[in-house]
Formats: C-alpha cells, structure tokens, sequence
C-alpha cells in the first residue's frame, strides 16, 4: 500500500473540535444507563459470597413470591453449551467458559461470581428479592497466589483442564504455555560482564472506566432481539450473546450506545444475555446496569503476576541473554494475556540470546480481560528495572543503553517476525532532546527527589473493519463504522474522509451503526480503530471519489481517467476549461445516474507496532513511603497524528492509567477469598490532586501500512510507567522496588530494610 | 412503598415529583424527571459523576436523597447552556479536547461552574483541589484542568 508520508495533509493533523463533543458537554449523549423504553423491567443478579464452591441447590419460591418480581432465573434456565473452541472473527473463544461466567452453573469460582437473577418493576425491588434466594453452598477451598495454583496439590478449579503426555485430560490449573526461545542462552550469560538475575509480583487491577457495565434487552416473540449495550465491539457483544443464548447471531441486533470508558474491560459480555433471557421470561424490555462493587468484584481486572527476569549484558552495555519466567493469573477461566506479554517483554531491544516462558494460571479471582496493552506493563515491571540495575552496574546511561540495544527495521521480535518501519530510536532522542530530560531535578524540601527512565513496546493489532461513505445534496459526506468511540476516533474517521475528499472535518458526519447497517466490524480495541477502522474509511472514500469522477466524466462526456481532483474541485485535464466543485456535483448526482456511496470492508496486514519512552521525576517521603510524580513526560511513535489533541488525550490517559497501577492501585484479598476493597474510596485509582501535568512528545514516524500513516497509539503509554518510576524511586533512595504497587507501606518497607 | 411528593427548583425551572423515600436525588433526577445528563459511577460519592449543584454546593447526588430536593435549587449539566449558547466551561472543554469517552464530562463541568461561581480565579492547585472528588479515567485531567484554566480566563475577559 502506497503511504502519503511525501503528501501535505490539509485536515489530518489539525484538531477540529468532536463531532460527538456538543452531546457530551451538554449531557444529551445516551450511554447504555440513559435508555428507557415503554413497560422496561429492572434486573439485577445475586453473586456468590464464596471464592470457590460447588452450588447444591438454589431455590427462588420467596424471590418469585415478592410482589412487582417478573421473573427470576438460574442457569438452569440457559442452554448448557458444550465444551471447545469456537471463533469470534479472528479471536479464539471458549462459548462454555464464556456462559460459565456469565451465570455459574455447577460451581462459583470467584467471590461476586453471578448465580441467580431477577427481573423487577424497580431496581429495588430486583435488589430485594435478590435476598430473598437461598443458594445452598459446598464451599470448596480456594487458591489465589498465581505460584501456589501452579503447584500440583492445589485445588483445581476446572477439572481436566490439561492434557497428559497421553492425551489424557489432566487436572491442573495451568491453562496455557507459550515459550519463545532462539539463540544460545548459556552461551550468551557466559559472555556477559554482569548478569542481574530478580523476581517480581504485580497485583491484579481494573481498568476502572467510570460507566458501570449496562445492558437494555428486549425480546420479542418473533425471537429477533435488541440489545443496547455500552460496549467496545457490537458485533463482539452480538456473537457472544449468541454464542451463550445458543442463537444464530444474526437473530440479535446490537445496537451499541456511547461508551463511558472500557480500556478492554468491556469487550466481554457479562448481562447482555442475561437481560436477555429475563427479557424473555417476562416479555418486557429489560435494564441492567452493575454496581461499582460488582465492576470490581466481577469483571474484568487485568492479572496481577508473579515474574523472574535475568538479564546479561556485556561491558559495553549490548545485552547478550535474556531469559524472562512470567505466570499471570487468568482468573476464574483461561485466558490471561501472558501471550501478548511474552511477545511485548525485551521486544524493544534486539538479543540475539533468549527464552521467554509464560504461563497461564486460573486462581479464585475474577476472569481477567484485556487492558490497554494487556500483559505488557507487567512484563515492563520487571525487564525495564532489570535493564536499568544492568546501565547502573555497568556505568552506562539508562537512555545510552537502550539505544545500545534498541530495535529497528529489520530486528527480530521475541516472537521471531522482523520489525518494518518503526520508531524506538526516535523515541529515545526526543526523550534526550525534550525540555524534562535536559532539565535539573527540582528539589523538595524534606523528601528524597530521583528521575527514571523506560520503554515499553504495543505490537498494536489489524482486525476486521466495515465502512460506509455517502455524500449528500449538500455536498457534505456521511461516514458510517460499526466501531464503539471510545476516545474520539469517530472524529479521526471523519477527518480522514474529509481529506481523500477535500472535505473540512465539519462536513463529515460520523455515525457508529448497529450491527444490522453495517458491514462486520471487529471490536475497538488493540488500538486498531483509527488504523484498522481508518483505512477502511479511506477507501470508501476513495470509492467515492472514484464514482465522483466517473460523473464529472460522464458530463463533459470523457473517459474517466481524464478527471483530475484536488482541493474539493474536478477538473478535465483533456479541455482544461472544464471544472466543477465537489458541492456543485453533489447537488447534480439525482440528474447524472443517481446517489453515490462508497463501501470498503478490509483486514489490514500493515500493523505499525507502537513504542514509547518515559521520563518521569518523583519525590519520595522517606517518613511515609509516599511518592509523589513531580513531572511526567511521555515520549511515544504515534505515526501520523489524525487528530494530535486525541493522540495527547491517549498519551496522557495511558500515563495516569500507569502511575495508578505504579502506586496505589491493587486488589486485596482476605483469608475467606473475597475482595475487601470493593470502591473507589479505597480501589484508589489517581485524582486530578495526585498528578501533575503530563508533557507530551510526538514522534510521528509513518506507518507503511496505512494509507496515511497511522500506527495505533491508545495502548503503548500504559506500559512504561510503573517501570520509569520504580528507577526513579531507586534513583531517589537507593532502593530497588520489586512488587507492584510501590504503595507507601512497600516503600516504606524497602526503605526501612535497606537501612538495617 | 409510598412515595413523597417534593417542590424543588432544578435548572431555573420549578420541578415537582413524587419520589420513593429511599430514592437518591441521583435516582430522581435520573429515572423520575428525565436529565440522565447526571451520570451514575458508583453510587458512594467516590467518583463524581452525579455531581450537580446544590443550593450554590458542588454536591454527589447520590449521597442526597430524592426528598431532601425539598425547597432546594438544584444546577445539573443541562442548566449550563444558556439556551444554544454554551457555557464558556463547555466550550473550553470541546476546544481543549477536555473529554474523551466523557461520562465523567457533567460531572467535572458541574464542579468546575461551582469553583468558578465561587473563586473566579482559581490557582492550578485550588483547581485540582477542587475536582479531586471527580474520577476522569481517560485523561489524566491534564487537558480538564487546562480547560477549566483557559474558561476562567476568559470569563474573566484576560
């Protein structure tokens, strides 16, 4: 694909305000929680108080009997599907794991998992007769440390999981192995002038989107249903709503409203169905929407991990073994992103020397979902300290290091595929070349200052995408995607429509359709929209040009080719004295054969992987253990910038995502399994008072692979952060911070135990 | 259960509903009078996305129940605009892309209408102090405190 890297872009690049903006600064944008509908049902669900236990028996009567209860349903009441794989466009999907946690069947296997629901006239009374279900418990003992579930005398959380050298199902709660290995690691520590060998735990966290998770279902008799739904993917809400309902997908109509934040967590489904089969049961519109303590409790976290990395390097600094041991907690059901994290780990840096082993865990905790760059903050934890400790011992820069060792085009990924065109380097001089790095440490009175540095690598995914793009009398255009907007790409969309047709951004109106008015679209998410999303968009563009021109032909009747455009204006470049402006055209398409729209469905393969350096600068209050983020900058390879601000907002949202993770933000567990921190008064995730502004560096290398150059940008500045400030606490107080978060209490502890 | 009936002014308008005693303000405004603009994230006065003004007090609705509206004056995001005009707080947020999935949007233009209400000319500092009872998870507040910084300023005419 020919990249325009050369081309003077006239509206990408420019920050035109939202066109979802006026809606969501004046409160009339509908997200899932704002639908109504005429006779709607209220529905909430009863969780287990248990961390593992076997169900006996549930037994509604008393729920049923409380006056305004509709209907209240088990898992008895949903098909039982069969165990195996399944696909969900390109993604692997396990239906039976997937219904299992929708709605527990024969056992729970996390505190908060879902036994029961009812369907109400009021969300009181649906609360009410939640309590009034007995659910007859075995509770079983449970295991929650990612080291001890993989031990063969741990309880098992789901019986025959693996497979014995005979093919035999065996029980284990490892779900998975990957191993990445090349090159001679005994050989390559050999070599090394100091090799730094240390382990790591990371805890589990939320995303933390501040919109609960929602669901409005309403069946109808002819057995076509509607869903509107705050989610990341229609189409992925639709087939696994399918997948757990046993229904053909294309009986569901998913109609996604504004989503109020999701950073992976709700690309799985947890009411759709239910609402569903309440629906159903009582024919009305059903609404659910979670608690705070139920998003914690019961939807996706990311894992928390237990991690060792080695690392040599010779006395010049270029690295020569990497060896990386990583289990991630998969949660109540297979599934962790150790994958993406054993592909992210040392991906910045080419060793020609190394084995990467990651296993997948199930432990009595909620299932784990992706977020923002799933398994890659973790694997940074611990690869991006290690690197650090390594500069230190040798005497060599942090940042020379890096560049010592740095990636690029034509270096071989951990996974083994060669990187194109990519920008690490670049993000290391513009870390060297920015105001923070140049600048003193600012002093604090009474607290012990230090500066950190690290990088942190998002391979960024492609995935399936669909789009429409109509022009209207007027001369304006409609673009139609079927992916959720989360953070603005509706407005990068309908920037990069408006330049293949010369457009202003003002005159394109994006819309997100339901997924029965447009083309399969895969989730948002693997910061793929504006790559993936993008390039369809820019073809049906170009679809519409290329009708457009074939037009303007036919009116000054010559061949095609001989149609020239630029600005908004067509030319005949065969009688020179022929033109017309794009508006003109539009409002003679009725006359010369009738409307124009253009489509294009892609799965593009030109994926520009993203990588980001940071520098942050922190104080520490050697009294307390608190540390505090001083000045933050974040330097990252966006590609082309569609729209900068966005692109900032993404940077910035990852960083404040990242210092959470760093500092506070943890699940907590008691002896009994259950959550103890269920809120955000103490799931503290950073305020507006915790952090200060956070600086932004753009490095725009383009990527071939998009028609306009555009790499995915949302993930990749969740992942340096907790890493950058653990070097710089160590630069501060001389202390190496090993576990996740760095919380005062841990600080403090460190502190105390390095000074005897 | 029997429901209450309750006068209140919201947004300029004189209001009356009837509401269940154990209705959240939140609930009321939401379900009962229609302006879903105020958003629900954690029902425990954690995160503010209920935020709305109340009697001149920045204010979680869902910590205030539905009949203690009882008299009061109540601003949610929809009392902003002056008429299609929008509030400068609105605009700055479109102009400094302040908002990004924006569900906490109503909640931090709300709180940031009562510290300007209040103190015309707030410090950086007694900005991020004023909003620290408000979660935004997608921004990192950076470009929501420049928003609020560059509304101050030019309702002030600097």
């Amino acid at each position: 694909m020919a990249t325009q890297q050369e081309h003077k872009f006239k509206v990408i690049g420019t920050r035109p305000i939202r066109h979802d903006g006026v809606d969501k600064v004046t409160g009339r944008a509908q997200y899932g929680a704002d639908i109504s509908l005429a006779g709607l049902l209220h529905g909430k669900v009863l969780r287990s108080p248990h961390a593992h236990a076997r169900i006996k028996s549930i037994d509604t009567s008393a729920a049923k009997a409380l006056p305004g209860v509709k209907a209240v349903i088990t898992a008895q009441d949903f098909p039982e599907i069969g165990p195996g794989m399944a696909a969900m466009g390109e993604l692997p999907i396990n239906p039976q794991h997937l219904s299992l946690n929708c709605i527990a069947r024969d056992k729970v296997l996390y505190d908060g998992h879902v036994v029961a629901a009812v369907a109400a006239l009021s969300p009181h009374i649906a609360e009410e007769a939640t309590k009034l279900i007995k659910v007859d418990y075995e509770v079983l003992p449970h295991v929650q440390d990612v080291v001890e579930a993989m031990d063969d005398k741990a309880p098992i959380l789901i019986p025959g999981l693996g497979k014995g050298d005979d093919g035999e199902p065996t029980d284990t709660n490892v779900a998975n192995h990957i191993q990445f290995a090349r090159g001679d690691l005994a050989a390559g520590f050999a070599a090394a002038e100091v090799v730094i060998e240390r382990e790591f735990d990371t805890s589990m966290v939320h995303q933390g989107y501040i919109e609960p998770h929602n669901a409005v279902a309403q069946y109808s008799s002819d057995g076509q249903s509607t869903i509107w739904v705050s989610t990341q993917g229609a189409f992925t809400a639709r087939d696994q709503t399918a997948f757990v309902l046993d229904m053909p997908p294309s009986k569901i109509k998913v109609i996604p409203a504004e989503i109020g934040g999701g950073f992976g967590g709700k690309i799985p489904i947890y009411y759709e169905p239910i609402a569903l089969m309440l629906s159903k049961h009582t024919g009305k519109p059903v609404k659910m929407v979670m608690s705070r303590a139920d998003v914690l409790k019961a939807t996706g976290p990311t894992p928390g991990s237990h991690i060792k990395v080695k690392m040599g390097a010779d006395k010049d600094g270029k690295i020569t073994a990497a060896e990386v041991w990583m289990a991630y907690e998969a949660g109540g059901f297979p599934g962790s992103p150790v994958g993406a994290g054993c592909m992210c780990v040392i991906a910045p840096y080419d060793i020609e020397n190394l084995k990467i082993d990651g296993y997948d865990v199930l432990v009595n905790k909620p299932k784990t979902a992706a977020y923002r760059a799933p398994g890659a903050t973790n694997a940074a934890m611990g690869s991006e300290t290690v690197l650090d400790e390594i500069a230190e011992r040798l005497g060599i820069d942090p940042l020379e290091i890096r560049r010592i060792n740095g990636a690029k085009e034509g270096t071989a990924q951990p996974a083994g595929p060669k990187f194109g065109q990519i920008g690490f380097l670049e993000t290391l001089e513009a870390a060297q070349n920015s105001d923070h790095f140049k600048s003193e440490l600012p002093q604090v009175e009474g607290r012990r200052v230090g500066r950190g540095l690290a990088s942190g690598f998002w391979f960024n995914a492609g995935f399936q995408s669909s789009a429409t793009v109509a022009i209207n009398s007027d001369g304006t255009a409609n673009v139609v995607t079927g992916s959720t907007d989360i953070g603005g790409t509706r407005t990068s969309c309908a920037m990069i429509a408006a330049e293949v047709l010369g457009l202003k951004a003002e005159e394109v109106h994006p819309v997100v359709a339901d997924t029965e008015s447009i083309g399969h679209t895969d989730m948002t998410g693997g910061s793929r929209v504006t790559f993936a999303t993008g390039t369809a968009v820019y073809e049906a563009a170009q679809d519409v040009l290329n009708q457009l021109k074939g037009r303007a032909a036919k009116s000054w009747k010559v061949d095609a080719d001989k149609v020239a455009f630029q600005d908004g204006v067509f030319t005949c470049t065969e009688n020179g004295a022929e033109s017309m402006s794009l508006k003109e055209l539009a409002g003679k398409l009725p006359r010369t054969g009738g409307p124009v729209a253009g489509r294009a469905s892609v799965n593009p393969r030109g994926v520009g992987p993203g990588f980001a350096t940071h520098v942050v600068d922190v104080a520490v209050d050697e009294e307390t253990g608190k540390v505090d983020v001083l000045r933050y900058t974040a330097v990252q390879d966006v590609g082309k910038a569609v729209h900068p601000s966005y692109v900032e907002g993404q940077m910035q949202g990852g960083v404040a995502q990242g210092v959470g993770w760093a500092l506070n933000e943890e699940y907590v567990y008691g002896e009994d399994g259950c959550m103890q921190n269920t809120g955000f008064l103490d799931y503290r995730m950073p305020t507006c008072l915790d952090l200060p502004m956070i600086e932004t560096v753009l490095v725009e290398v383009p990527n071939p692979g998009h028609p306009v150059g555009v790499r995915g940008v949302g993930e990749v500045p969740i992942v340096p952060p907790p890493a950058a400030i653990a070097n710089a606490i160590y630069n501060a107080t001389g202390v190496r911070m090993l576990d996740l978060p760095m919380s005062p209490p841990r600080v403090t502890k460190a502190i105390l135990e390095k000074n005897g | 259960m029997k429901k209450v009936y309750v006068q209140t002014t919201i947004n300029g308008e004189e209001t009356e509903f009837l509401c269940e005693p154990r209705q959240s303000l939140l609930e009321v405004l939401r379900d009962v009078v229609g302006y879903t603009g105020t958003k629900e994230g954690c029902l425990t006065g954690d995160c503010g996305a209920c935020s709305v003004i109340l009697d001149g007090r920045p204010t979680d609705s869902c910590l205030v129940l539905g009949v203690e509206a009882e008299g009061k004056d109540i601003t949610t995001v929809e009392g902003l605009a002056d008429g299609d005009a929008l509030h400068p707080l609105q605009k700055k947020f479109l102009e400094h892309a302040a908002l990004q999935c924006g569900i906490c949007t109503p909640g931090f233009l709300v709180t940031s209408k009562a510290l300007l209400d209040r103190n015309p000319n707030p410090t950086e500092h007694e900005i991020r102090y004023a909003l620290a009872g408000n979660l935004c998870r997608c921004t990192g507040y950076d470009k929501i405190v420049r928003a609020v910084q560059d509304a101050a300023a030019e309702m002030q005419g600097r």
